[in-house]
């Protein structure tokens, strides 16, 4: 009988997708689950590459700058949506499911879109990669979460860390790759169309070894010689299960919202402006940078943004989440301030500094899983990250806003130099010291919103151990 | 139940699991490279 309190879990049968299908058996290794997340994520963080695409598709269909992003930016929106609203799905049906939805989606994204370009019709690109490639970056974003957390419970923020490294590491690949595939077909319609169907024809065999290969663990399955209990002694590191529906009703959700939506907004503003921001910087100086070395620093960013996501979110498992949060939000207003005030007299003070940023900017993204745990445990966790990722989406907008119309208004004002951007670094060093504040706001869940203990039936009528899974 | 040894069968899934995502991201980051050293010669 159930005790009080207590929640029925009844099996759920069926195909290969299922989540009992992908029940591990004893002998597998935890070590093959982040190569299952790192095929879907260094696939979909192809869409930060959009860009290569968007001169030749231009060219060849006759279309606006604007109009040329519009499947970017309708796949960022749906990345947003999907994670958001899929979240509770993608709980419910697995991991290997949700790799699957998001293979398919991504993939066929691709494959309309190449339809699109080839008969000429660019409401199928938008439709293709924006809307149906969208739903796959969404729900592929947040689909190895909760089970690398469950897989390394030891060591979350180093596990989420990876697979979250790797959607930065998408678009290092796909850059260089696309740029190839564009020259080698051409970049007219027939060139266009050609890359696009290969990618999704690729990107559909890349992915397929995370739909093969993710497993969850067994009920009541445990690193070798760690315990629950000694982990769960430190602050904030909570043992209950908070739903998704009860975490967005708790300050402690909002609160880090609030942190990682600012920590995105400083990060996002100098890595979507580094090229023109460091030769605006630096051009009244006997130094000024070229465009060619304005590209390797972008490039730079990118290493640090990347490398920032599994070391920073590594460092975490060791000092705790509060504190890493602490760093990038304080050290980081740190170095904001240090740009303002050195101006123009330092490049290798400026370029140490956005470095910073930007690792903290990469931190930031791949230590919220962790925190999320933490707080609100692994019942729904990767739900209740999708809801969180409507902060990047806020964000997204934020950054650039701030940082392009203070540019432009500085600029027709007729300043140039550091001047075009220090009310931007103020304004960045305010948010991260509200985003700061926010954090330290943050204290255990109150019992009240913990689900009751759960219970898993194997067989109609027969209580196993309880265990909270998802 | 603690974690299980995996066993010797394993190893060549484990290989080829991270080769299989390895040798692309080892392609990203060496492109990264090539446009860095702009950086230090432009």
């Amino acid at each position: 009988m159930l005790e009080d309190g207590q929640k029925l879990i009844l099996p759920t049968s069926g195909g290969f997708l299922s989540r009992s299908r992908t029940i591990a058996p004893p002998t597998w290794s935890r070590w093959l689950v982040p190569p299952a997340a790192l095929s879907v994520h260094l696939s979909i963080g192809q869409a930060y590459s959009w860009s290569v695409f968007k001169p030749p598709l231009e060219k060849a269909l006759d279309l606006s700058g604007t109009q040329s992003a519009l499947p970017f930016q309708l796949g960022i929106v749906m990345l947003g949506l999907s994670a958001a609203f899929g979240g509770p799905l993608v709980e419910r049906n697995g991991p290997r499911w949700a790799m699957f939805v998001s293979m398919v989606c991504f993939a066929s994204g691709f494959l309309i879109s190449a339809l699109g370009v080839a008969t000429s019709q660019y409401w199928l690109v938008v439709l293709g990669y924006g809307f149906v490639g969208g739903i796959g970056l969404g729900i592929g974003y947040i689909s190895p979460v909760s089970t690398l957390m469950k897989w390394f419970p030891d060591r979350p923020g180093m596990a989420t860390g990876i697979a979250i490294m790797g959607f930065g590491g998408g678009a290092l690949i796909a850059s260089p790759w696309s740029t190839q595939m564009l020259g080698s077909f051409g970049a007219g319609t027939g060139g266009i169309a050609k890359t696009f169907l290969v990618h999704g024809v690729v990107y559909a065999v890349f992915m397929s070894l995370g739909v093969l290969l993710v497993r969850v663990p067994a009920d009541g399955w445990l690193p070798k010689g760690w315990d629950p209990a000694k982990a769960a002694a430190r602050a904030l590191v909570t043992t209950a299960n908070v739903s998704a529906r009860n975490a967005i009703r708790t300050p402690q959700f909002w609160f880090l919202w609030v942190v990682l939506c600012f920590n995105v907004t400083a990060g996002i503003g100098i890595l979507e402006k580094a090229a023109p921001m460091i030769q605006d910087f630096f051009a009244n100086t006997a130094t000024p940078i070229s465009v060619s070395a304005a590209a390797g620093f972008v490039a730079l960013l990118s290493l640090a943004n990347m490398t920032g996501r599994i070391v920073w979110s590594s460092t975490s498992d060791l000092i705790g989440r509060k504190n890493m949060y602490r760093v990038y939000l304080g050290v980081g207003a740190v170095l904001y301030l240090i740009i303002s005030l050195a101006g123009d007299s330092h490049t290798v003070v400026f370029i140490l500094c956005a470095l910073g940023i930007l690792s903290f900017y990469g931190g930031g993204f791949a230590t919220v899983p962790a925190y999320l745990k933490d707080l609100f445990g692994t019942y729904q966790v990767g739900a209740i990250h999708g809801r969180l990722l409507t902060a990047w989406s806020i964000a997204g907008v934020l950054g650039p806003l701030i940082v392009n119309a203070i540019a432009d208004s500085q600029k027709a004002a007729g300043k140039t130099g550091p001047a075009l951007y220090t009310t931007s670094l103020y304004i960045m060093i305010g948010l991260l010291v509200v985003g700061f504040l926010s954090n330290e706001m943050i204290r255990p869940v109150k019992d009240k919103y913990h689900e009751p203990p759960l219970v898993t039936v194997d067989e109609p009528g027969t209580l196993a151990t309880p265990q909270g899974g998802s | 139940m603690t974690e299980q040894t995996e066993t010797a069968s394993r190893t060549p899934l484990m290989i080829l699991a991270w080769l299989w995502v390895g040798l692309p991201f080892a392609y990203g980051v060496y492109e990264l490279l090539l446009k860095l050293s702009q950086l230090f010669s432009g």
